[in-house]
């Protein structure tokens, strides 16, 4: 059901865990449908992570594309980050399942809201940024029959 | 472990060799249409019923009650549309619980479109039917009731004997679905007041493919497959002869063994259960203490989710189902687990494992161990846990 880079990234997730005084935490989705993401972002002073972790209560892919995420933001430029869409953290993965995609949407969602703490902490305001969503996994369920 | 732990035999379970044995000679040199007149072909419709009798035997019912089907899916079906066809005359209305399987539930959804009315009766917080709300449900309308025999999920059993009662004191026919209780509960359709019973062969060491109805002598129902005149003109389709006779085998050894197996199971079970609940923090039992499959354990690890927890399982050799939505293909978990009143985020993390006589208690304490392991690393990941933990 899942691609080797999947799997890879599920059985060693990069960048698990916290980072004490963070420059951005930002939390997604919900526990009622099964995923929660969170993610932390240390920015210097240059506007570049320097380190990102990540917590994910979640499935298989919700695990794997949290820690993709978080390799693809790493030690780029806060613009950098917020061009990583949830097709890249996908594609990095060699796709994902049908039923799995919300789980990669999450993870750029993540990234986005811990962006978005980052900005209200300094007071500034980054381009092209918009308040994140807390949940995206309200969508419609699909008809199974 | 090299050997793979396989602890999912409620999705499914091997075929026994001896059952294969039995079937084999079907397929090649005794291939022939029972319905055909030359004898090497007639001789099958004998086969077709001695396995008829074997399983009539283990219900205390007669072989002409015994309808060959294609599993416990088209059973449900046919039960439940076709009382509802054949009683329209005297009602529109069927009362089933809220944890059926889904062949009985989306079936009573369907005819729900069809202008049927059904009452779907909760369950306390163990899984047990509330009978007072079950009796309350009843109107002078209600032509069926069907509630499963023990559930798939937390394998909780059902006071079905009471509820034969009361369907019969009501003069309202009962239905059960014992896909997962046949061959592993001692089932008597007269003792317990059963007018229809749905099983399957692959939950019971048989083949896939193959179930019954049993329908009481003197019921209504008509076919549900249209075509020619096998199963006494309610069943149409030549009999899939070979996996029919599996099927007799299976129940042949099912019955010889459950006490024996039951006694393994129970104490391979409740090892399980005692040892998970002891030594794993934020863990409950979900489904009755007691009246439970023997086989059945289910339980809901706190701040972890289900799917990441089987794919975990399955790297250690460990086959297992989860009730978690990320499992079910939606949004929702599972709908017997919201049913016993569970949260969602609890009901996420649910990890259902259904035994058999083949395991060993090594292991079981293998399993064990790595439950414990694979739940602290879940955890150590959780956003969920980490939030607990600050709290504290």
């Amino acid at each position: 059901m899942y691609t080797e880079k999947v799997m890879d990234h599920f059985k060693n997730p990069r960048n698990v865990g916290e980072i004490e005084n963070a420059s951005g935490v930002g939390t997604v989705g919900n526990a009622k449908c099964g995923d929660i993401m969170r993610i932390y972002l240390d920015i210097d002073e240059n506007e570049i992570i320097q380190d990102v972790k990540f917590k994910t209560f979640g499935c298989g892919a919700a695990v794997a594309t949290s820690s993709m995420a978080t390799e693809l933001v790493k030690g780029k430029t806060v613009q950098e980050a917020l061009a990583v869409t949830n097709k890249a953290v996908m594609e990095a993965l060699d796709g994902l399942p049908p039923v799995k995609v919300h789980c990669s949407l999450l993870a750029e969602e993540a990234i986005h809201a811990a962006l978005w703490d980052y900005a209200e902490k300094n007071g500034i305001k980054i381009d092209g940024l918009e308040k994140p969503k807390n949940d995206i996994s309200e969508h419609e369920e699909e008809e199974e029959y | 472990m090299d050997r793979k732990i396989y602890l999912d035999n409620a999705a499914t379970t091997p075929v026994k060799p001896e059952v294969v044995e039995a079937m084999l000679p079907y397929f090649t040199e005794r291939f022939g249409n029972p319905s055909s007149v030359y004898e090497f072909a007639a001789q099958n419709k004998s086969a077709v019923t001695a396995a008829r009798e074997t399983i009539a035997h283990a219900l205390g019912a007669e072989p002409a009650e015994i309808y060959f089907t294609a599993g416990g899916t088209e059973s449900d079906n046919w039960a439940i549309k076709e009382t509802a066809e054949a009683y329209s005359q005297k009602g529109n209305h069927i009362i089933t619980t809220k944890i059926e399987h889904h062949a009985v539930l989306h079936t009573c959804e369907y005819l729900e479109k069809h202008g049927y009315e059904v009452t779907y009766v909760n369950v306390d917080e163990n899984g047990v039917v509330k009978l007072d709300e079950l009796k309350k449900a009843i109107r002078p309308t209600t032509i069926l009731i069907s509630v499963m025999f023990a559930n798939n999920e937390i394998g909780t059993i059902q006071p079905i004997k009471e509820i034969g009662e009361i369907a019969k004191e009501n003069g309202i026919l009962f239905h059960t679905d014992a896909v997962q209780a046949f061959g592993h509960v001692k089932i008597d359709v007269n003792e317990y007041h059963i007018d229809l019973l749905s099983a399957s062969g692959h939950k019971i060491n048989g083949p896939k493919g193959i179930g019954f109805l049993y329908i009481r002598k003197g019921l209504k129902l008509r076919s549900y497959i249209h075509g020619g005149a096998q199963e006494r003109s309610r069943r149409a389709g030549t009999e899939n002869v070979p996996a029919i006779v599996g099927f007799g085998k299976a129940v042949e050894l099912a019955v010889a063994t459950m006490d024996e197996r039951m006694k393994k199971e129970l104490e391979l079970r409740d090892y399980l259960i005692s040892h998970i609940l002891a030594e794993v923090p934020y863990v409950r039992l979900n489904g009755h203490q007691k009246e439970r499959l023997s086989n059945n354990a289910n339980f809901s690890f706190q701040f972890i989710e289900g799917e990441s927890l089987l794919i975990m399982l399955d790297m250690e050799n460990i086959c297992a189902s989860s009730g978690s939505a990320c499992t079910s293909g939606s949004l929702d978990p599972s709908h017997v687990l919201l049913a016993i009143g569970l949260p969602h985020e609890i009901a996420h993390g649910s990890l259902r494992l259904t035994l058999s006589d083949d395991i060993t208690m090594d292991e079981i304490k293998y399993v064990i161990v790595k439950i414990k392991e694979i739940v602290e690393k879940l955890r150590s990941m959780s956003p969920l846990y980490e939030d607990f933990i600050k709290r504290q």
